[in-house]
């Protein structure tokens, strides 16, 4: 194979990689956030849930940040068209997400029960909203959006943003990844709060994990259904990265599984997603949430990869415009660019992942009430 | 083409503007103040004297404030360019997205993971392990700016990258053009300093507040002389920066200096006076007041005495025939795009070098449609691009001058504060410690005038001399940026608010000393500031 088609593939791989670091690390974050009202019943527990992921959430945070980064990088024409498609869904995941960073910096440095009691419906929402968004982001890709493009790669939008708000398979996506979301981060409170967080924690966990799993399996039925796309030419996979011309795609009801009846092998990755989901739950109830919180990425790497194998090669169809959908062959960086950024992603990564281990390390063990409301550098 | 909305596009030109903006009110300080506080940790590391602990973990928590908003405004930062910039993404992103991706790998990555340890960890590590985790956040922020310097250096000057007709967009060729551009390197020296000029007065002003109320005086007067000499040092740097700024300017982008400097018309060195105050006028094209020095333009700019700086007017006369030659351009770009014929590949490459301006001149095509303009209207579509080159005289002219002559205030009262404060007589001279107080939002207004004069100044570009920024925006619906704009003006609100209570709050109740002495045994201080040491 060509060296530019070979790159093309490789970084699909690493989109899928960072979406599954994105779910499974920010994931975590926005399911305690998500779960704070309910594992905390007063101030100091909810303090103590919020100190468990204080030294770390920023930098889980930065997945999402790579996320945006990484996509920008490799897939340049994706990220323009994607964010503006959604543009209000975005918006509406940016205005929460901002929220998030000063709700734990400022939310224990004010006495006021109100100043608090505010800070707390925003992780709420910082939890559950941007998880939703994504997770219907998803939703909304499978099902394909309206866009074209100009002669000067302009794109322009075919839909108005309610449909993309208001679908009920997008809702279904949403809460999934929602679900998943709280599985993760119940986990991670187990691992390192005492009771009664830590009852709370295992009950919602493992409420998260079969929710997801029941959601998931229906929406692989509900996806059988839906048309889905095809490619029905192309004109060579290292072809200059233009979605003007070298492809033609068709729609076509049931077209998402196209891949799996040609690769069997494929129906693993499904099956894959659900028994984690499945086992985490169980292994939460087992009480084993550092095993459970492991099974997690599992559920996420089946999730993101039973998609990713759904929809391959297409990245985001166009329902207005099929022959412009923007895929995998038409929707890269450059072949300098790739090849750039993946010698500077294969010196990072592992830099990244021991350093963060190392931090997670140097602040293993449980966090009691008592210490997080006589540390003050706590939040 | 499809037609392009200018109200959308002056929402998403505000929206970004006022983001950025924003964003850049926390960024300084954060760059200055990491290292700040790495130096008061290296000096309790090296000396074991517990007041330079309690200064870290003072500034600390003041630094944790201001990082908090930095972190939220930067990730509206990274979502903008897609959100509103498409056309701008997709042109661009090939090159400009690797240095924003190398950024989160190299930089915030590094920045975020240790911050958490920097405020967790001073039980769990080791002194110099402490110390090292501070510097690493240091060195990540800074990092940080690098990087994203790297990225808006290639917007200004465009190399490293070429167009291909065949992608339609700009592809990056070269890593080493765009990491070790002049360009970046100096943006990158002059940004981070006046970041520490800006964290130098923040540190200086509070502590000139706690030596006029006689509180903290140990902590504040140590504190107070640490920011004089990094903050006279770095304003040196920041203005001996700028300077190479305002040269690359000369050098690459005409149209910048020009406005930067109110000059209409090309100068007949050396008698050529730098315009110290005028009211330039966009409209008439001429200065209606001017202050001038005579003799120091030439050598300001040029740094020798004979070679001219090209005015407003005879650029635009310039840009006349390369409006011409991008609109063959983007004619012949089209017809390849659809015949894929050698031909035209031929005809586009010799015009290739002005396709933006072939872009520019869509606004005033008929239909806007360059690449369809009839014979007999050419000449008139063409004069009405030309003036199109020139960024907003009025407000680049004056945010520089304002930029400058902070800085050269900067630059004095650092000075005179690093002076009195080798002497120890700073509490003689109030004077002194109340105008520090009130400067400490100066160095952040200085940057806030130094990004309007960068951005404004290479207005109508967002790649200078390749894409116009109308044309780089998403093709949104009023609609929309009403909504993302009126969501963004209500939460930022609610942050500033937040943020300057906090910081008061924290400010006024001062350090906790474990150092020297508690002079202060507040109700609340108890309740926050738990015992451990
Ligand atoms: C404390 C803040 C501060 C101070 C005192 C100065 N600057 Fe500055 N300046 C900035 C903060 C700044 C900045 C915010 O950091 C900018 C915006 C873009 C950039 O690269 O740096 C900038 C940009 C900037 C530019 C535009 C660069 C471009 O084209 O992108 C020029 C020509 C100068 N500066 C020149 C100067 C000169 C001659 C100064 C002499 C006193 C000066 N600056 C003081
Ligand atoms: C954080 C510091 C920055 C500030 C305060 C700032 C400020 C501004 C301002 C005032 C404008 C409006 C100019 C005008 O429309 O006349 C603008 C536009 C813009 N800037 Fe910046 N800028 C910053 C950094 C950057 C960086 C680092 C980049 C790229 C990496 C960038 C990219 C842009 C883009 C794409 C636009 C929109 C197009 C335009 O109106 O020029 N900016 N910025
Ligand atoms: C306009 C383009 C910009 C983008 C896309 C951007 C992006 C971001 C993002 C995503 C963060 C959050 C990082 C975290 O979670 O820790 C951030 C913070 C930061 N950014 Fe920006 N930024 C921009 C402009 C700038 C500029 C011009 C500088 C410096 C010269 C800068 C320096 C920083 C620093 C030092 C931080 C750390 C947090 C803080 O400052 O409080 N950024 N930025």
């Amino acid at each position: 194979m060509e060296t530019y088609a070979l790159l093309k593939l490789i970084w699909t791989g690493i989109l899928g990689v960072l979406f599954i670091g994105l779910g499974t690390m920010v994931g975590m974050d926005m399911g305690v956030g998500t779960l704070l009202r309910f594992v905390g019943r007063n101030d100091g527990e909810r303090r103590t849930a919020l100190n468990i992921i204080g030294p770390h959430w920023d930098g889980n945070q930065v997945w999402f940040i790579l996320g945006g980064g990484a996509i920008f990088a490799a897939f340049p024409t994706l990220y323009g068209t994607s964010f503006s498609v959604f543009y209000v869904v975005m918006i509406l995941l940016l205005f929460s997400m901002i929220l998030r960073p000063v709700a734990f910096e400022y939310r224990s440095k004010a006495d006021s029960r109100h100043w608090r009691a505010s800070w707390d419906v925003t992780f709420l929402i910082s939890g559950f909203v941007p998880m939703f968004v994504y997770g219907a982001a998803f939703g909304n890709i499978l099902e394909g959006v309206g866009y074209h493009f100009t002669w000067t790669g302009q794109y322009v939008q075919d839909e108005s943003f309610l449909s993309y708000l208001i679908n009920p398979f997008a809702i279904l996506c949403g809460l999934m990844s929602v679900a998943l979301s709280v599985q993760q981060g119940g986990a991670m409170l187990m691992l390192r709060s005492e009771n009664p967080i830590y009852g709370r924690a295992r009950a919602y966990g493992s409420l998260g994990g079969f929710v997801a799993a029941a959601l998931f399996v229906i929406g692989g039925f509900w996806i059988a259904h839906v048309p889905g796309f095809v490619l029905t030419s192309l004109s060579d996979p290292a072809m200059p990265a233009n979605p003007l011309h070298g492809q033609t795609a068709a729609i076509r009801p049931g077209a998402w599984l196209g891949n799996y009846y040609a690769h069997p092998v494929l129906w693993l990755l499904p099956v894959l997603g659900t028994v984690c989901m499945v086992g985490e739950a169980l292994l939460l109830r087992a009480n084993r949430p550092a095993l459970g919180w492991w099974l997690g990425v599992g559920a996420w790497a089946g999730t993101i990869t039973t998609v990713g194998a759904a929809m391959f090669p297409f990245l985001m169809p166009s329902t207005t415009a099929p022959d412009q959908s923007i895929t995998v062959w038409n929707g890269t960086g450059s072949l300098y660019g790739l090849s750039c950024m993946l010698v500077v992603a294969v010196i990072f990564v592992p830099i990244i992942l021991s350093y963060t281990s190392w931090c997670y390390h140097v602040m293993r063990g449980r966090v009691r009430v008592q210490d997080v409301m006589n540390d003050s550098h706590s939040y | 083409m499809d037609f392009i909305n200018p109200q959308v596009v002056d929402l998403s030109r505000l929206q970004f503007a006022l983001t950025a903006l924003y964003h850049f009110m926390f960024v300084p300080l954060t760059l200055g103040l990491t290292f700040m506080l790495a130096a008061m940790e290296t000096v309790y590391v090296v000396t074991g004297r517990k007041i330079y602990r309690d200064m870290a973990q003072f500034w600390g928590k003041l630094f944790g404030i201001n990082f908090a908003i930095g972190v939220a405004t930067g990730l509206t930062m990274e979502f903008e360019f897609g959100t509103n910039w498409s056309m701008y993404s997709h042109f661009f992103g090939d090159m400009f997205g690797t240095p924003l991706a190398i950024e989160g790998l190299m930089a915030f990555f590094m920045e975020s993971t240790f911050v958490g340890l920097m405020f967790f960890g001073w039980d769990r590590l080791s002194k110099p392990g402490h110390l090292a985790i501070t510097y690493l956040v240091a060195l990540g922020s800074n990092l940080s700016a690098l990087w994203i310097l790297i990225a808006n250096a290639g917007m200004n000057v465009p190399e490293g990258a070429h167009f291909d007709a065949d992608t339609m967009r700009m592809q990056f060729d070269s890593f080493v053009h765009v990491v070790f551009s002049q360009d970046a390197q100096a943006k990158f020296v002059h940004t981070s300093v006046a970041g520490y000029v800006a964290a130098s007065m923040f540190v200086m002003g509070i502590s000139a507040f706690y030596l006029l109320r006689g509180q903290h005086r140990e902590l504040a007067a140590r504190s107070f002389r640490m920011a004089a000499l990094f903050g006279i040092i770095s304003s040196v740097a920041v203005i001996t920066l700028g300077d190479v700024l305002g040269r690359m300017d000369y050098e690459k982008q005409p149209t910048k200096i020009a406005a930067i400097e109110g000059l209409w018309h090309t100068t007949k060195p050396p008698y050529e006076p730098w315009i110290l105050a005028a009211l330039p006028d966009d409209e008439k094209q001429v200065n209606h007041f001017e202050i001038n020095i005579p003799y120091v333009l030439t050598p300001l700019i040029t740094h020798s005495f004979n070679q001219p700086v090209i005015g407003m007017y005879e650029l635009e006369e310039q840009a006349g025939p390369r409006i011409r030659s991008g609109i063959i351009a983007l004619t012949a770009l089209r017809r390849y795009g659809e015949t894929h014929d050698k031909a035209d590949l031929n005809l586009f490459n010799a015009h290739q070098d002005d396709m933006g301006f072939g872009f520019l001149a869509t606004r005033h095509a008929p239909n806007q449609d360059v690449t369809n303009i009839p014979a007999d209207q050419l000449d008139a579509v063409v004069k009405q691009t030309q003036p199109d080159i020139l960024p907003n005289v009025f407000v680049t002219f004056w945010s520089f001058r304002f930029m400058v002559f902070l800085g050269g205030y900067f630059f004095a009262i650092f000075a005179v504060a690093a002076l009195l404060s080798l002497k120890n007589r700073l509490e003689a001279n109030p004077w002194l410690l109340k105008a520090t107080m009130w400067s400490i939002p100066l160095p952040i207004l200085a940057t806030e005038f130094g990004w309007i004069t960068a951005e404004a100044g290479r207005q109508p570009w967002t790649v200078f001399n390749k894409l116009p920024t109308f044309l780089s925006a998403s093709g949104h619906s009023t609609g929309y940026m009403v909504f993302s704009l009126a969501g963004f003006a209500l939460l930022y609100s609610v942050f500033i608010a937040a943020e300057l209570y906090l910081m008061f709050r924290f400010a006024r109740l001062g350090p906790e000393e474990h150092g020297t002495h508690h002079d202060e045994t507040d109700a609340l201080l108890s309740h926050f500031h738990g015992s451990h040491a």
